[in-house]
C-alpha cells in the first residue's frame, strides 16, 4: 500500500479501489504510434487519436474530473483526484492530451464561468472530446502578461478580436481558447477582459494558427492570429474589466497553486516516455563509464547527485507541509514556490545529466550511438520552457519577494 | 508502519512551538541577548561563558529538557517533530543554554536500554547533560574518540564538547578494548578537567574536556556504545538542522526588513532585483530544509528504517541554508552589516557554528550517497 493510500479517508480509500479495479482491466496497453513527451509535444493526428480515446475512457468511468460538480459533468466527490492521478501513475497510463483544458481552463471555468457556459462547455473538456489552448502571451506582452494589446471591439452584442498571440501549445488541435484580451485601452490591469473563444470552427473566418518550432526542433506550439473574429458576449468570463482577476486563477493552477481556490480536474502528472528526475539520474550514473569505472564512483558527481536529490525530497516534502498550516508562516509561501523549485530542479538535474555522459551528449534522437536515445540533451533543451514558460523564474521570485515577503515592488 | 500526513506535527506541538517563541520573545529580546552575550569584541577575548541561569530554570520547570524522555523514565515522551518544533524557537531565538545537548543526550540513553535509565532518570529529574563524543581531529563519526577507557577508569580528552560550563552532567565515549562504550560523568568526579575553547560562537560555549583516572558509570556496555550514538544521530542532526531554520528565518525577515526601509537611489535597497532575487533563494532554501527536518523527525518518529536518510538530507540541506541565510544577511545589510553593533553578526556566528557541528553538507551528502547509491567501487 502506498504511503497515501494509508492516510485516506474513507470516500477516498473507496475510490480507490474502484480506480485500481478499473484500471486493472481497462488499461490502454501499448500504443501504436511514438508518443512524445508530453501533451505539449503532440505533433500528429494520430498521436491525438489515441490520447483522446484513452481520455474519454477514463472520463467515462469518472477518473477525471472527480471533484467538480455532477451538474457540469463531474463525478461531485471531495479530494478523489488526487487518489486517481496517484493510481492512473501506478498504472502507468499514457498522459492526457487535455492538459491546458483540465489544469487552466477548467478551474477558470468553474470559478468565473455562468453556469449556463460551464453546463455547455465543461463535460467536452474533461472527456477530452475538445482540446483547450491559452492565449495569454504576446509579442510585446512577456513578463509584462498586463501589457496584452489583443482588441476585444464592442459591436452591438457581439465582440470583435484583433490580435496576435504567441507559444500557444495545442492550438492546432484546439476546439477552445481562454483569451485574455483588452476592452480598454486606458486602463492597464482594469483594461482587461477574459473570454472563452471557438478556435477550430473560426480557422480561416478570423482566426489563422501557424506553428512555431522550439530549439529542440519539435514542433506543438503555435502563434494564433485574430482578425476581426466575432464573438458573443456570454463567452465571457465574469465581469468586463476582471480579466487580470481572472487570469489570476488559470496562473494559480498554471503554477500549481490553485488548489487552494479551485480544485484540480484531472491527472496532470502521468506516464511520460522520459523524466528528468533524480533516480533517473542515479540510473544514468551507473551506467555512464569515466576514467575506468563508472560516473557513479565519482565522490563529485555523487556530491551533484545528491544535491538533486535532496532537492527533490524536499519539493516533496514542501507539498505535504502546505497542507499543514501549523508549520507555516504564510499561506502562500510554500504554494508559490512549486514552479521556480520543480522547473529550476528538472533543468539542473538534466544539465547534471548531459555533464555526466561528457562527450556523447553530443549525440541526438537520430544517432543510434545516443546515451538513453538522446533524450537528456533533449529534456535539458526542454527544461527551459518550464523555466520560462507561466511566468519566468525571474517574475516568480519578484512575485515571492513581493506578496509573500512584502519588499518594495520592482519596476 | 507510515508517516502521518502532518508529520506527526499535532495539536500538543503546535501549543509547545508557540509558547516556546512568546517564552523567548519576552524573556530575551535580541537588544538585550546582545547586551548580554557581546559585551567584549576583542577577537583574543578570553573564553567566556554569560547566560541567564534564571530563565534556564524556568526553562527546566516548564518540562522542555525532558519532552525527549520517554514516559517510562519520568519525562513527557513527545514525538521527535513536536522537539523539532521547540528547536526552531530555540534557534530563532538564539538562544545561550544547553537544552539542545540535554535532549541529544536524552536520545543516546534512550538508546542504551537498562544501563541508560539512571542517568535519564537525572535528566528526568532537572540536570542538564552534553555529548563528549568528539576526537580532536573533529570526526563526527560515533567510533572515534580520543577517551580510552581501562580497569574502569577514563583517560584522554574529549574535544568540541558544546554547552560544557553550562550542563551538570556529561555522556562520554571511550574506547574500550571490544569497542566504544558510554559513561556518564558528573563534573565533581576527581580528574574531570574542563579546558574552555576561544570560540567566535557568541551564542554557545564549548571546551575539551581531559580526563585522567576518572571513574565513571558505564550506561551502554562496550560495542553497544556506537550503537547507541548511531541510533541517536538522525534525532541529533534534524534538531540541530530545525535551531538552523530557526535562525535563518530570524536572519531573513531581519534583512528583509532593513532592506525594504534603507534608501538609496531614491529606492529601498529590496526594490532592487539584484537584492530581491537572493533574499527570495534564502527562503526557497529555508523552506526546503523546513521542510525536510519535519520529514525526517516525522520518519524517526514513524518510520524509522527511513530515519537515517532523512535525516542526513534535513542537515545536508540545513548546512546549506546555514551558509546562505548568514552570508546574505550581513551582505545586505551592507556598512552597518559589518559592524559588531548591528544584531546580524549575533545569528551570522551562531549559524558558521551550527553549519559544521555534527557534519556539514558535503558530510552528510557523501554519507547519503552510501546510502543510496552504495560504496563508492575500489
Amino acid at each position: 500500500m502506498s504511503d497515501s493510500a494509508r492516510r485516506d479517508s474513507p470516500e477516498q480509500a473507496e475510490f480507490r479501489q474502484y480506480c485500481k479495479a478499473w484500471l486493472e482491466d481497462n488499461h490502454p496497453g501499448e500504443p501504436k504510434v511514438r508518443l512524445p513527451l508530453s501533451p505539449l509535444e503532440i505533433m500528429t493526428q494520430e498521436q491525438l487519436s489515441y490520447l483522446q480515446g484513452w481520455q474519454k475512457s477514463a472520463y467515462d468511468a469518472g477518473l477525471i474530473g472527480c471533484d467538480y460538480p455532477q451538474e457540469v459533468g463531474g463525478g461531485g466527490h471531495k479530494d478523489c483526484q488526487r487518489v486517481a492521478n496517484e493510481e492512473m501513475i501506478a498504472a502507468r497510463t499514457p498522459f492526457l492530451p487535455n492538459v491546458i483544458g483540465l489544469g487552466m481552463a477548467a478551474p477558470t471555468v468553474l470559478y468565473h464561468g455562468q453556469e449556463q457556459l460551464k453546463r455547455e462547455l465543461l463535460p467536452r473538456l474533461l472527456s477530452g472530446e475538445d482540446i483547450w489552448c491559452q492565449g495569454f502571451s504576446e509579442p510585446e506582452a512577456g513578463s509584462d502578461l498586463a501589457n496584452v494589446q489583443t482588441f476585444a471591439h464592442k459591436k452591438g452584442d457581439k465582440w470583435l478580436i484583433n490580435g496576435h498571440k504567441v507559444w500557444t501549445s495545442l492550438a492546432h488541435f484546439s476546439e477552445w481558447m481562454i483569451l485574455l484580451l483588452r476592452t480598454d485601452k486606458a486602463h492597464k490591469y482594469d483594461g482587461l477582459s477574459y473570454f472563452v473563444v471557438p478556435i477550430r470552427s473560426a480557422l480561416g473566418k478570423g482566426v489563422t494558427v501557424r506553428p512555431l518550432i522550439k530549439i529542440t526542433g519539435e514542433t506543438g506550439f503555435n502563434e494564433v492570429i485574430f482578425e476581426d473574429l466575432e464573438v458573443d458576449d456570454r463567452f465571457r468570463l465574469d465581469e468586463l474589466g476582471k480579466g487580470w482577476q481572472v487570469a489570476m486563477t488559470t496562473l494559480l493552477h498554471e503554477r500549481g497553486a490553485g488548489e487552494l481556490q479551485t480544485p484540480r480536474s484531472g491527472g496532470l502528472r502521468s506516464k511520460a516516455t522520459h523524466v528528468t528526475n533524480t533516480k533517473h539520474l542515479m540510473e544514468l550514473a551507473k551506467q555512464t563509464p569515466r576514467n575506468g569505472k563508472h560516473a557513479s564512483d565519482d565522490p563529485l558527481l555523487r556530491d551533484k547527485v545528491m544535491k538533486q536529490l535532496i532537492r527533490e525530497e524536499g519539493l516533496r516534502q514542501n507539498q505535504r507541509r502546505m497542507r499543514v498550516p501549523a508549520l507555516q508562516d504564510h499561506p502562500m509561501r510554500l504554494p508559490l514556490q512549486n514552479k521556480l523549485l520543480a522547473s529550476e530542479i528538472a533543468q539542473d538535474t538534466a544539465a547534471i545529466a548531459v555533464d555526466m555522459e561528457g562527450a556523447s551528449a553530443s549525440l541526438y534522437l537520430g544517432d543510434e550511438n545516443a546515451p538513453a536515445a538522446g533524450q537528456w540533451p533533449m529534456a535539458y533543451m526542454n527544461s527551459y520552457g518550464m523555466t520560462i514558460a507561466a511566468g519566468t523564474s525571474e517574475v516568480q521570485r519578484n512575485i515571492l519577494g513581493e506578496r509573500v515577503l512584502g519588499m518594495p515592488k520592482s519596476k | 508502519m507510515a508517516q502521518p500526513k502532518n508529520f506527526g506535527f499535532g495539536e500538543e506541538a503546535a501549543l509547545l512551538k508557540d509558547s516556546a517563541r512568546k517564552f523567548f520573545e519576552e524573556k530575551l529580546p535580541i537588544d538585550k541577548l546582545h547586551a548580554m552575550i557581546a559585551s567584549d569584541p576583542t577577537p583574543d577575548r578570553m573564553p567566556e561563558c554569560t547566560w541567564d541561569k534564571a530563565i534556564w530554570q524556568q526553562m527546566v520547570d516548564l518540562g522542555w529538557t525532558m519532552v525527549a524522555v520517554p514516559e517510562a523514565a519520568g519525562g513527557i515522551g513527545m514525538p521527535v517533530a513536536a522537539v523539532a518544533g521547540l528547536a526552531e524557537e530555540l534557534g530563532r531565538a538564539a538562544f545561550p543554554c544547553p537544552l539542545l545537548s540535554t535532549i541529544n543526550c536524552t536520545y543516546v540513553l534512550a538508546a542504551c536500554g537498562a544501563a541508560g535509565e539512571a542517568a535519564l532518570g537525572e535528566i528526568a529529574e532537572g540536570n542538564s547533560a552534553s555529548l563528549a563524543i568528539t576526537n580532536r581531529e573533529g570526526s563526527w563519526s560515533a567510533a572515534e574518540t580520543d577517551v580510552i577507557c581501562e580497569g574502569g577508569k577514563l583517560n584522554g580528552t574529549a574535544w568540541y564538547v558544546q554547552d560544557a560550563r553550562k550542563v551538570d552532567r556529561l555522556l562520554v565515549s571511550a574506547r574500550n578494548g571490544a569497542g566504544v562504550s558510554l559513561y556518564w560523568v558528573a563534573w565533581d568526579a576527581p580528574g574531570v578537567v574542563l579546558h574552555p575553547d576561544a570560540i567566535v560562537d557568541l551564542s554557545r560555549d564549548q571546551a575539551h574536556i581531559s580526563f585522567t583516572d576518572v571513574e565513571a558509570l558505564e550506561v551502554a556496555v562496550a560495542a553497544d556504545g556506537v550503537a547507541a550514538l548511531e541510533a541517536a544521530f538522525p534525532a541529533i542532526w534534524s534538531l540541530l538542522a530545525a535551531d538552523i531554520v530557526g535562525a535563518a528565518e530570524w536572519l531573513l525577515q531581519t534583512t528583509v526588513e532593513y532592506t525594504s526601509t534603507r534608501k538609496q537611489f531614491d529606492h529601498p535597497l529590496a526594490f532592487f532585483q539584484a537584492v530581491k532575487h537572493p533574499l527570495v533563494n534564502v527562503m526557497v532554501q529555508i523552506d526546503q530544509t523546513k521542510s525536510l527536518v519535519y520529514n525526517a523527525a516525522c520518519a524517526i518518529d514513524s518510520e524509522p528504517d527511513n530515519g537515517l536518510k532523512f535525516a542526513h538530507m534535513a542537515k545536508a540541506s540545513a548546512s546549506e541554508t546555514a551558509a546562505l541565510s548568514s552570508s546574505r544577511a550581513v551582505q545586505y545589510h551592507g556598512g552597518i552589516g559589518f559592524t559588531w553593533e548591528c544584531y546580524v553578526h549575533i545569528y551570522f556566528k551562531r549559524q558558521k557554528h551550527s553549519q559544521m557541528l555534527w557534519g556539514d553538507a558535503d558530510w552528510h551528502r557523501c554519507k547519503l550517497a552510501e546510502e543510496v547509491m552504495g560504496p563508492v567501487a575500489a
